[in-house]
């Protein structure tokens, strides 16, 4: 009785072993082409890193989720009443109490070292930009403002105003809110960050495909916020520099001034900041 | 009462390291601040808690094998009832109002909360019931 | 006022001529002036409930707006006070009041061996100041502006008088600031009782489970509550006194509101959880007829939980840019580790049971494999590139509702299992497993939908979409499972009504529990107990009615000591793991009990 216990107890660890191997195995296989989990395959070259974060989730969610759901219906189906007997009154089982708490630790850790290094990729800010595009969200639309070029879109709610960017090249956001906290979001970019008062984020987007993407705000910020869209829309650099051009010829270039500047302090993330 | 003590305290030392952590790394006051409330909350009671029992004996509820008849005696007073709550809060409902609605509502609000203060404080002292 | 002596416990002569001489009010005087525990805590348990169908409904009334891409059924104002309404009530007025106002109120003393909480009158306040809250919460509604409308979490600056003015807002000011005094004495008078109040013998490693976390839980409130309800009184200055703490203009710090206000609101989850996961921990042995497995393991893990949840308040800003997101991310996802342990104790506790399913068991799996889903989603949120996928996505909102409504699930299951405690007749066990299967069909149905919504981008709170984008079949498969969620609740209001008229009175110990609620009379009387078994494990009422069934070491394979004395006698407090096999004593067991006559 005793004894075929302990064998089951040992049996359970392996599982529990095999289920950290497959997610080591997993990791260090790295492939390449993982299926969407329903989610974006990220257009944006950040995107794409954080889609590869996301899926790698996923199958360890799967194997994780898995043997725990296994365990628990084995345990209900198992072990329901079959008779009065009282069944033995256990109680601590030192190893396996152990055995689940380091394989935990280390899948975390795993998870952990994985979505640090995605994360510095995500957040990485290049140098030297191909492009500068200062963002201004306010209530309830967009504000989108090529300092260089001279070129300012904006629009409002469901005029779904439009970015737009070079593909393959790397596009400068400095992103700001004139009023309230605002969220700028693009599903296909798996990306999204806030635009706040009193705060200025800075972020690189390299869009792989051209193609026009659908952006709303997401974090809510007062009546019309279901209807603060945007767009963003990825073309060649040849036919973005023809947009440009047909841009400033017709005098699209103006100086919102309506909207207050937000204060500016400029911060990088990843680094010791004060707000 | 160790296990008490011991318990506010180990949560009062993790929360010292995690800020201790947290102003090194991310030097952001505001978190810090909030951390270094929860650390005191820990170790506050906490070591009160712990130099009470160096000095007393356990109590019947600290040890394993004492007895139910062990805990006789007085070991508190229980109020079978008491108007003063409901009248409290009654004040406190007024106060929420005029937080909201306007200040007519304050006076109202503050005499009510004062005459139950009153109410409850002369009925601990008599002892009597309700 | 009676001095309270633990001699009552043995009622002699002269104590029962002091009952029967003590005349008690009754009807409505006696609910208003009631300082019993058990009176208030049942008066919590039905507000949160009633204020729980108040929350569901506006959520349905908000699925069939977005069954409908274009719908004008609502107006965006009257959706955004809605979402705002409910969430404010589901988190701020029902869950947590339901855990540490409702049933622990009514619980611990009972598990403790206590007369009562260990200031009584406070604990009437508590009461009071809860629903006085949540009164003037709801009157929002009939104010000139609307109620308050810029989300449950009022993130500065739209929450300031400019962007939102109107007496709503406000209202909804006064009630946090209400309900949260109401927790902070709630988490004192629960510190206090669990600290001071214990019957001889219990030990604080001899506790149930169920009162460790709502000691941990009242640790969390006394936290985390001081940090909101300090900041709602930043704000309303804000807003009325113009002290620019939260406006930019001004010289303030919009950011700062997030972080006091997440460093509550994290905490706040787990005060949320820790109850529930207490409840479960109490239900499953139960039925299981086994004890709790890795008791000390589960302490541990509850207190882990508890300290590492007071430093992840970041999470929920990653995407603000000015958090440290590396510290946030490591703690957060460390918070799955203690979770986990409890997860497997859950489990290794079935394990080689006789399992009874019964309403409360089911209700126990059902948030077992809800929680599960709702945990596993944690961990991709916990990361902060994938947080930014998903954040303020429907993808955010399925897991904390995975979570909440796995929490919903144990209290329900509660409910069913202390129901016989506290009226003394059951509720009807065939209407309550069909209300089990509604519930945990309706929950899954309406999150599942909801996570794939969030993987394709939609967002939170809006009341309209866009055409084209893919959202329609799911939300309108969304508010179906809403629907039967509702259902569900609906047949919990009929089995209530049903058990009521026809009573099916019930013992003192229904369900064989192990703890000593189950050892005084259902419902107790006034001050609880008349007599108390031995404490000599965290199951007392099981050691007492089988002494042949002590808990025993798996590790150790060694047959109980049950009746020789173990080594020094063995009983150290704070001990190994192996105090368990070698305490209770089942010759003690009923010479030491005092029977009443």
């Amino acid at each position: 009785m005793g004894r075929n216990k302990l064998s089951r107890f040992k049996h359970l660890k392996r599982v529990f072993g095999a289920g950290g191997l497959i997610i080591i195995l997993a990791t260090v296989l790295s492939a390449c082409n993982l299926p969407a989990f329903g989610g974006y395959k990220g257009a944006t070259a950040q995107g794409h890193d954080t889609h590869m974060l996301y899926a790698w989730l996923v199958i360890a969610a799967i194997v994780v989720g898995g043997i725990t759901l296994s365990l628990l219906l084995w345990a209900i189906f198992r072990y329901r009443k079959k008779s009065d007997t009282i069944p033995k009154q256990f109680q601590y089982h030192i190893p396996l109490e152990i055995t689940y708490t380091v394989i935990p630790i280390i899948i975390v850790l795993i998870v952990f070292f994985f979505t640090v290094n995605v994360e510095n990729k995500v957040d990485a800010v290049s140098t030297h930009p191909y492009v500068k595009i200062k963002v201004t969200a306010f209530q309830w639309g967009w504000n989108f403002d090529y300092p260089q070029l001279h070129v300012d879109v904006h629009g409002v709610t469901l005029q779904n105003p439009e970015m737009v960017l070079p593909t393959g090249k790397t596009a400068r956001i400095t992103l700001v809110s004139a009023d309230v906290v605002h969220g700028f979001y693009v599903r296909q970019f798996n990306f999204s960050r806030y635009a706040q008062p009193g705060v200025v984020n800075v972020f690189d987007l390299t869009v792989r495909h051209s193609g026009t993407y659908q952006g709303q705000c997401t974090q809510f910020c007062g009546l019309y916020h279901a209807e603060m869209l945007f767009r963003v829309k990825s073309v060649s650099p040849t036919q973005f520099w023809s947009w440009v051009h047909q841009e400033q010829a017709e005098g699209h270039s103006k100086v919102v001034s309506q909207l207050p500047s937000p204060v500016v302090k400029v911060r990088s993330t990843n680094s010791r900041t004060k707000i | 009462m160790k296990v008490e003590g011991v318990v506010l305290i180990g949560i009062g030392l993790f929360m010292a390291v995690v800020s201790v952590g947290y102003w090194f790394w991310s030097g952001e006051p505001s978190g810090t601040a909030m951390l270094i409330g929860a650390v005191l909350l820990g170790l506050l009671p906490g070591g009160y808690y712990y130099w009470w029992a160096k000095r007393m004996k356990p109590r019947p509820e600290d040890r394993p094998d004492s007895t139910i008849r062990e805990g006789a005696g007085v070991i508190g007073s229980f109020p079978h009832g008491s108007i003063w709550p409901l009248v409290f809060g009654a004040g406190a409902f007024l106060f929420g109002l005029a937080l909201a609605f306007g200040w007519w509502f304050l006076p109202p609000a503050l005499g009510l909360m004062l005459v139950a203060a009153t109410g409850v404080t002369t009925q601990s002292r008599r002892g009597g019931t309700i | 006022m009676t001095l309270l002596e633990e001699k009552q416990l043995i009622p002699t002569e002269e104590t029962k001529h002091a009952t029967t001489e003590h005349h008690e009010p009754s009807g409505l005087i006696k609910w208003l002036t009631s300082t019993d525990h058990k009176v208030i805590g049942k008066s919590y348990m039905f507000t949160a409930l009633i204020l729980m169908i108040i929350g569901g409904a506006m959520a349905l009334i908000m699925r069939l707006q977005l069954t409908s891409q274009h719908s004008s059924l609502l107006s965006f104002q009257q959706y955004n006070e809605l979402f705002t309404m409910h969430g404010s009530i589901m988190i701020y007025l029902f869950v947590g009041p339901f855990a540490f106002g409702g049933l622990a109120n009514y619980v611990v003393p009972l598990q403790i061996g206590a007369p009562d909480m260990a200031f009584p009158r406070l604990n009437a306040l508590s009461y009071w100041l809860y629903l006085g809250g949540s009164i003037i919460m709801l009157l929002g509604f009939f104010t000139a502006s609307g109620a308050a409308d810029f989300g449950w979490v009022a993130y500065a600056p739209l929450s300031s008088a400019v962007n939102s003015p109107g007496a709503g807002p406000d209202a909804w000011i006064a009630a946090l600031v209400l309900t949260g005094f109401s927790a902070i004495f709630t988490g004192v008078n629960l510190v206090t009782t669990i600290f001071y109040l214990r019957a001889p013998g219990m030990t604080m490693f001899r506790m149930p489970i169920f009162v460790w976390n709502m000691l941990v839980t009242a640790i969390l409130i006394l936290m985390a509550f001081p940090v909101l309800t300090s900041a709602l009184i930043m704000l309303y200055a804000d807003r009325h006194f113009g002290m620019d703490i939260f406006s930019v203009k001004g010289g303030g710090v919009p950011v700062l509101w997030q972080n006091l206000f997440w460093f509550w609101g994290h905490p706040e989850v787990y005060i949320l959880a820790l109850p529930f996961f207490g409840v479960v921990t109490e239900i499953i042995p139960v039925f299981s007829k086994k004890p709790i497995f890795g008791y000390k393991g589960m302490v541990f893990a509850t207190l882990a939980i508890a300290a590492l949840s007071t430093g992840v308040w970041g999470h929920h800003m990653f995407t603000t840019g000015v958090v440290l997101l590396p510290f946030f991310s490591l703690l957060s996802l460390l918070i799955a580790v203690p979770t986990g342990i409890k997860f497997f104790n859950w489990i290794a506790t079935m394990w080689r049971g006789q399992i009874t399913f019964t309403t409360p068991m089911l209700m126990c799996i059902g948030f077992l494999i809800t929680f599960l889903i709702g945990g596993l989603t944690g961990m991709f949120l916990a990361s902060p590139p994938v947080d930014f996928q998903m954040h303020d996505t429907y993808f955010v909102v399925a897991h904390f509702h995975s979570v909440i409504f796995a929490l919903v699930l144990a209290a329900v299951g509660a409910l069913y299992y202390w129901w016989p405690k506290m009226f003394g007749w059951y509720l009807n066990d065939k209407i309550g497993k069909v209300q089990f299967w509604l519930l945990f069909i309706g929950v899954n149905a309406t999150v599942v939908p909801w996570y794939i919504l969030g993987l394709h981008g939609m967002p939170r709170r809006v009341a309209v979409y866009k055409v084209g984008m893919g959202w329609h079949a799911l939300n309108i498969a969304a508010t179906v499972g809403a629907d039967i969620t509702g259902l569900s609740f609906l047949v919990f209001l009929l089995n209530i009504y049903l058990s009521w008229d026809k009573k099916v009175p019930a013992p003192s110990n229904p369900w064989d529990g192990t703890t000593l609620e189950w050892f005084t009379s259902s419902p107790p009387p006034t001050h609880n107990f008349t007599r108390i078994p031995p404490i000599r494990s965290e199951r007392p009422v099981w050691d007492f009615n089988h002494p042949d069934a002590i808990a025993i070491s798996a590790h150790s394979q060694k047959a109980p000591l049950i009746n020789g004395a173990p080594p020094g006698n063995g009983r150290a407090t704070n001990g190994n793991a192996r105090e368990a096999t070698i305490s209770g004593s089942a010759n003690s067991g009923t010479t030491e009990t005092v029977e009443s006559d």
